[in-house]
């Protein structure tokens, strides 16, 4: 690990400017990705800018009925939070799926957007990987990939976005606001994220030197019969293979309103609208929630070694759509 | 004063439970392991390994780091002290991982090239991470597979025979009615001790001293002593507290990297090992490819037993995982054949890792015999009671103790095995596929010569001194209990010291042999001093010693096949929709001899079954053959079971007497994770009439296999 | 604008103040073990990976390994070390000893550390994983075995002392723990009380 400057702040301009000083600034959340990626050589900041201090600490009602959550919230707090669970209970589930209590008391919700993918590659500096050092290649496609993208990805990278909570937020219309030193800005998390293509180590469309503030949920009364459901390599402690969020308004038997989401398939969380459209209006039935999810996984590549992947997200989406059908006529 | 070793109301300490003597130093943080004591003007020694898999170094660049701060000393094989590493030692010629930086040859990725020492640790990693290391890079090759040109079968050694064959195989398997032929494979697996190898060497007017974290100490310092051309008695290792050790901790680079620090620099060196580093520098178990045929009459009878595993080693040291030592004990059948063969490869040297042989051993048998009872319509405890032999199956020896079929009577009863469906894929809650599953567990019960100590001391106490180790056994606890009861004394009068080489030699904590051999030595010696005492006369200052050596007694004992034996028994929920596997329950009990302490031996045999379960469930370490490196070398990419994949598991022991024993104790290290990857395989099998025969049994592997409720179906190896 | 790489900062360790320079890179890990000699906390992986290092941060569980020293100046930190009350161990400790909740004792500061935070993120009324109903309405789930191993799943244990670490911390919390087999997850969450 490289030697590099430490400072403290403690208001948000204060810390725009203070990255601006630096090139190789960084901002310093909860840390655990970043002082991880540091150990590994993988991330060689100059300087750390604390934010942990900054005043963006909480959660709070909006005038329009939705949630306003600050990025130094610790996903701890976010999932204990009543009013997340209680209107977004696939959040506190997805945020509850990841990592351990350890992890989520450290990790804030705004280095949860920005965690890096933990395909072993990246993270492996012996390695070529092209997200890392653009151009050295892409070993996962003729190597271990198992549980890399079968969704928008490349022939420059495979890897997943590692977050379970991204899912949930991206299923609800989360928009990300941002300061910079020209001033605040906000994005849709549809948008956050960019295509891999052929610069995958181009990750968001945040403003370079821009600082994550805060998330914004709108109201979403779908979001109140909501499921998060996360398919592992162990019972707990582990990254996800195949996640889901999932909301659901059924009446009469027809979907009036849906919100699908699927997690590690893709370098972001994967919005499945299309599957979403199909849905709309018609039956809630296992045969619909299948047509679907077959839709949406239409546009799949698969490797030899994570084909296994269609198979169980569309099973994920029968089962995960099936249950909140029942949750919602019982 | 004059001292009796009996007192009155003494209750046996054996057979009761005791807290670890250590425990409260270790639920408070006291505990001190070989990396956290401290030492004036210590350095930090950070290891650097190869970055290519096969090749030369060209050179070690190591200048640049040299005027980093805090950096004291850049080893490599240009610079650094020269070992011997001809040598035969306890386990014969080492594994050349012991004698790093003495040529420029670099066998296999994850091959230490140079040691950077510096004040700090966090400037030793950052120069270590900065050296610049060149290499003549040359093809390598590490994918195994077991029809790889390269295959041998090794020769036969004292330890192993490689191969073992008697009757007609293919008449046998011709005339039987029911015939299994199945490959089985299992994975690269790690021992992952929590605590990383560490040791400090320093030399202490004269003399070296090594605090350390091994498995023996003795043992460290006996190769050390050869490694370095010194005298042993020059030579101290201590061991005191070992985080884990599961047959990773012998002599590996750490300790010899930090004596040649010390030797260069004259100070004290501390090495520890990074959890990716163990990957490549501690030892593994190889992954295993094997095929079972047994062919048996429509009752069940096994008429053809053969059992050919393949395992890899090194191109610079053989290591055999032998896999095929299990049917040599289990089964018998007028043909039977069993081989180990080998296939090496540009990868590290794999070592013993709990349950050597046995674990992926038993995987395959206990597995096919699980085919060969569905095969037959047979219940699978009463196709193994059928076939339980009266001698062992290829030395004809006769068994010293063999109560696997109580075991199982036991097993099945509490199991509530009768109420079982035979059918597979019947039995469903919710979206959850359920099946139970059973296999046969054994391991070796050896003995290997020791000396202890003990010494009467003039306050009435008694102090213990040999060089066993505690690697989370309770070795220590049960030592004390063993030396109490033979001394007739409450465990509170005997003082246990172990884990120095300056005790004198001893068994390592390896094979399942450790407490049975240290308590052979410590009963001796306690024997020997109670003569000594019953001449009377008083205790001196100094105390009175006796001393013993079992090396006589352990070789006179006569041939026998000696094992624990035990039934493993496994409930699992398949959900088939997302290939998830839980297990719900898990049982196991075992026949293995005297248990000295049951709070310690359930907590060892239960954590054996964990094992287990983690085997059938998760490890799998992965090689790429590009770089012929691993990926994924942590603990997030190397997946061992968590705290919320293990039900409640529980283990018990049948009586298991032996009354021609000097000891009447076997080992329970190992016996633990034997069969119970079969178990659970066995029950996936009932739950979903699917066979996996290839571990781990992944999610994507159960998604893909699916369900088949007649039965019938096998899940394809993948990558 | 050149940065110092070290500071002199002071860390609240166990109630007690302690000024030290720091490298920046140190954490909290290696400050507490090579510069404070603090070694009960311990370095399992060094990467967030298998909760060795587990400690209290302000009253919460936290690994110190991805914490660096210089960004814990000001917070409360409790060790493995600050938990006795002199001789008289803490309830979660003597759990641990009596029911033989580890065997190597690597990871056991860890497991003891988070043991604490799990009763107390439950007597909080925080979900988990393994919770039913995560709504608020739906209340305090019961400290089940289940709920136990999923809130404990962030310290891992090689030597597999889960079954008596359940049973310790449960003993500690003051709670039973069910002896039958775990209920299966139904619908992907944990429907207590239907399995069989």
């Amino acid at each position: 690990m490289r030697e590099f400057g430490y400072q403290r702040v403690f208001d948000v301009p204060g810390a725009v400017a203070l990255l601006g000083t630096d090139p190789e600034a960084r901002f310093l959340g909860g840390g655990t990705n970043l002082v991880d990626l540091m150990k590994a050589g993988v991330e060689r900041p100059a300087l750390l800018v604390d934010v942990t201090e900054l005043p963006l600490g909480r959660i709070e009602a909006t005038a329009d009925g939705g949630l306003r959550i600050g990025a130094t919230v610790t996903n701890s707090d976010l999932a204990a939070d009543p009013q997340v669970r209680r209107h977004y209970p696939a959040l506190a589930q997805a945020v509850l799926a990841g990592a351990s209590g350890q992890l989520r008391n450290m990790a804030t919700i705004g280095g949860n957007l920005l965690q890096r993918t933990r395909c072993g590659y990246f993270a492996d500096l012996t390695k070529p990987c092209n997200k890392r050092v653009p151009g050295s290649g892409c070993p996962a496609i003729e190597g271990e990939h198992h549980n890399h993208a079968i969704l928008g990805a490349s022939e420059h990278c495979v890897a997943v976005h590692p977050s379970d909570m991204g899912v949930a937020l991206t299923a609800f219309d989360a928009v990300v606001s941002y300061e910079t030193a020209d001033g605040p800005g906000e994005l849709p998390l549809a948008e956050f994220y960019l295509p891999v293509g052929d610069t995958p180590h181009l990750e968001t469309a945040l403003p370079s030197g821009a600082l994550i503030t805060g998330i914004t949920l709108p109201p979403n009364p779908v979001a109140a019969v909501s499921r998060y459901r996360k398919v592992r390599e162990r019972a707990s402690y582990a990254f996800a293979i195949g996640s889901i969020a999932a909301a659901l308004d059924v009446r009469d038997g027809l979907v009036r309103e849906v919100r699908l989401a699927f997690g590690a398939v893709a370098s972001r969380p994967w919005r499945a609208r299309e599957a979403e459209r199909l849905l709309t209006g018609g039956p809630a039935s296992a045969e619909a929630f299948a047509a679907a999810a077959d839709a949406e996984l239409a546009a799949a590549e698969t490797l030899p070694h994570n084909a296994y992947k269609v198979t169980l997200m569309r099973n994920l989406v029968v089962a995960v759509l099936t249950e909140l059908t029942e949750e919602a006529t019982r | 004063m004059t001292v009796t070793t009996v007192t009155t109301a003494v209750t046996g300490a054996v057979g009761t439970a005791h807290t670890r003597l250590e425990g409260r130093d270790k639920v408070t943080g006291a505990a001190r392991y070989a990396g956290e004591i401290p030492y004036a003007e210590l350095a930090h020694g950070w290891l650097v390994v190869s970055t290519i898999a096969r090749g030369r170094i060209r050179s070690v660049e190591s200048a640049p780091v040299l005027d980093m701060p805090g950096v004291l000393a850049v080893l490599h094989h240009g610079n650094a002290p020269r070992v011997n590493g001809d040598y035969a030692g306890m386990l014969g010629r080492p594994d050349p991982i012991v004698a790093p930086f003495q040529h420029d040859r670099v066998p296999y990725a994850g091959w230490p090239v140079a040691l950077v020492v510096a004040e700090t640790s966090e400037q030793a990693r950052e120069a270590a991470e900065a050296l610049v290391v060149r290499y003549d890079e040359e093809p390598h090759d590490v994918a195994f597979s077991a029809g790889h040109p390269g295959t041998y079968t090794p020769e036969n050694s004292p330890h192993m025979q490689a191969e073992t064959e008697k009757g007609d195989l293919e008449a046998e398997l011709a005339a039987s009615a029911a015939v299994v032929d199945a490959e089985y494979t299992t994975p690269e697996e790690h021992h992952s001790p929590l605590e990383p190898h560490a040791a400090m060497a320093r030399w202490d007017n004269g003399r070296l001293e090594v605090v350390d974290s091994n498995q023996g100490s003795m043992w460290v310092a006996d190769e050390l002593a050869k490694l370095f051309s010194l005298d042993p008695a020059s030579v101290r290792v201590r061991s005191e507290h070992v985080g884990g050790a599961f047959g990773s901790k012998g002599v590996r680079p750490h300790q010899v990297c930090a004596v040649m620090a010390t030797t260069v620099l004259h100070r004290p060196v501390r090495v520890v090992l990074t959890r990716r580093q163990m990957f490549s520098l501690v030892g593994y178990r190889s992954p295993t490819a094997q095929r079972v045929r047994l062919g048996a009459d429509a009752d069940g009878r096994l008429r053809a037993f053969d059992h050919q595993a393949h395992c890899l080693t090194s191109t610079v040291h053989e290591f055999v995982e032998p896999s095929a030592g299990v049917g040599r004990v289990m089964y018998d059948a007028a043909a039977h054949h069993t081989v180990n063969r080998v296939v090496p490869l540009d990868v590290p040297t794999p070592t013993f890792m709990r349950a050597p042989g046995e674990a992926p051993g038993s995987f395959a048998v206990e597995s096919a015999l699980d085919e060969l009872a569905e095969k037959c319509g047979m219940d699978p405890i009463a196709l193994r009671t059928l076939n339980e032999p009266d001698a062992g199956p290829v030395s004809g020896l006769p068994f010293s103790s063999r109560n696997l079929l109580a075991c199982f009577q036991e097993g099945a009863r509490r199991f509530g095995w009768a109420d079982r469906d035979p059918r597979p894929g019947l039995h469903r809650e919710g979206r959850w596929l359920l099946g139970t599953g059973t296999a046969a567990a054994s391991f070796p019960s050896g003995a290997a010569p020791s000396t202890a100590a003990v010494t009467a001391e003039a306050d009435g106490t008694f102090t213990v001194r040999i060089t066993a180790a505690d690697v989370g056994t309770g070795a220590r606890t049960a030592l004390t209990q063993i030396a109490a009861d033979a001394l007739e004394v409450a465990p509170e009068r005997v003082r246990m010291r172990i884990a120095d080489s300056d005790f004198g030699p001893a068994m390592v904590a390896g094979g399942s042999m450790g407490t049975r051999s240290w308590a052979w030595a410590v009963m001796a010696a306690v024997s020997e001093l109670r003569e000594r005492l019953s001449l009377g006369g008083g205790i001196p200052p100094e105390g009175i010693t006796a001393r013993s050596n079992t090396a006589e007694a352990v070789g006179a004992l006569p041939s026998r096949e000696r094992h624990a034996f035990g039934a493993q028994f496994a409930e699992v929920a398949v959900d088939v929709t997302t290939g998830e596997v839980r297990v719900r329950r898990m049982l196991g009990i075992f026949a293995a001899g005297r248990i000295v302490n049951p709070l310690t031996a359930r907590s060892q045999l239960v954590g054996g079954m964990i094992w287990g379960l983690s085997m059938a469930l998760h490890e799998e370490a992965f090689r790429d053959k590009a770089s012929g490196g691993h990926v994924g070398a942590d603990f997030a990419g190397y997946h061992f079971a968590a705290n919320a994949d293990v039900p409640l598991i529980e283990a018990d022991w049948v009586d298991d007497p032996d009354d021609d024993d000097p000891v009447g104790i076997k080992g329970i290290g190992e016996i633990g994770i034997v069969g119970v990857a079969a178990a659970i395989a066995n029950a996936v099998w009932h739950a979903t009439g699917v066979r996996h025969r290839h571990l781990p049994i992944r999610p994507d592997r159960v998604l893909l296999a699916g369900a088949e409720p007649g039965g019938g179906r096998d899940a394809r190896s993948r990558r | 604008m050149a940065q110092s790489t070290s500071s002199v900062i002071t860390l609240n360790v166990n109630g007690e103040k302690r000024t030290l320079p720091v490298d920046h890179r140190t954490t909290l890990l290696d400050a507490l073990r090579e510069r404070l000699d603090l070694t009960g906390t311990k370095k399992g992986c060094d990467q967030g990976q298998c909760g060795a290092c587990t400690v209290l941060i302000d009253g919460r569980r936290a690994v110190s390994c991805l914490q660096l020293a210089v960004a814990a100046e000001g917070r409360e930190i409790t060790t493995i070390e600050g938990l006795a009350d002199g001789d008289q161990l803490h309830p979660v400790q003597q759990a641990f000893l009596d029911l033989d909740g580890f065997q190597c004792g690597y990871c056991t500061p860890g497991q003891i550390c988070s043991a604490l935070a799990v009763i107390e993120e439950h007597a909080a009324g925080w979900p988990s994983a393994a919770t039913t109903d995560v709504r608020p309405e739906a209340g305090v789930p019961p400290l089940t075995a289940d709920e136990i191993r999923e809130r404990m799943s962030g310290n891992l244990c090689r030597c597999g002392a889960y079954v008596s670490i359940v049973q310790a911390v449960a003993r500690a919390a003051g709670v039973e723990t069910a002896q039958a087999a775990p209920a299966l997850p139904q619908q992907g969450r944990t429907e207590e009380g239907t399995a069989a």
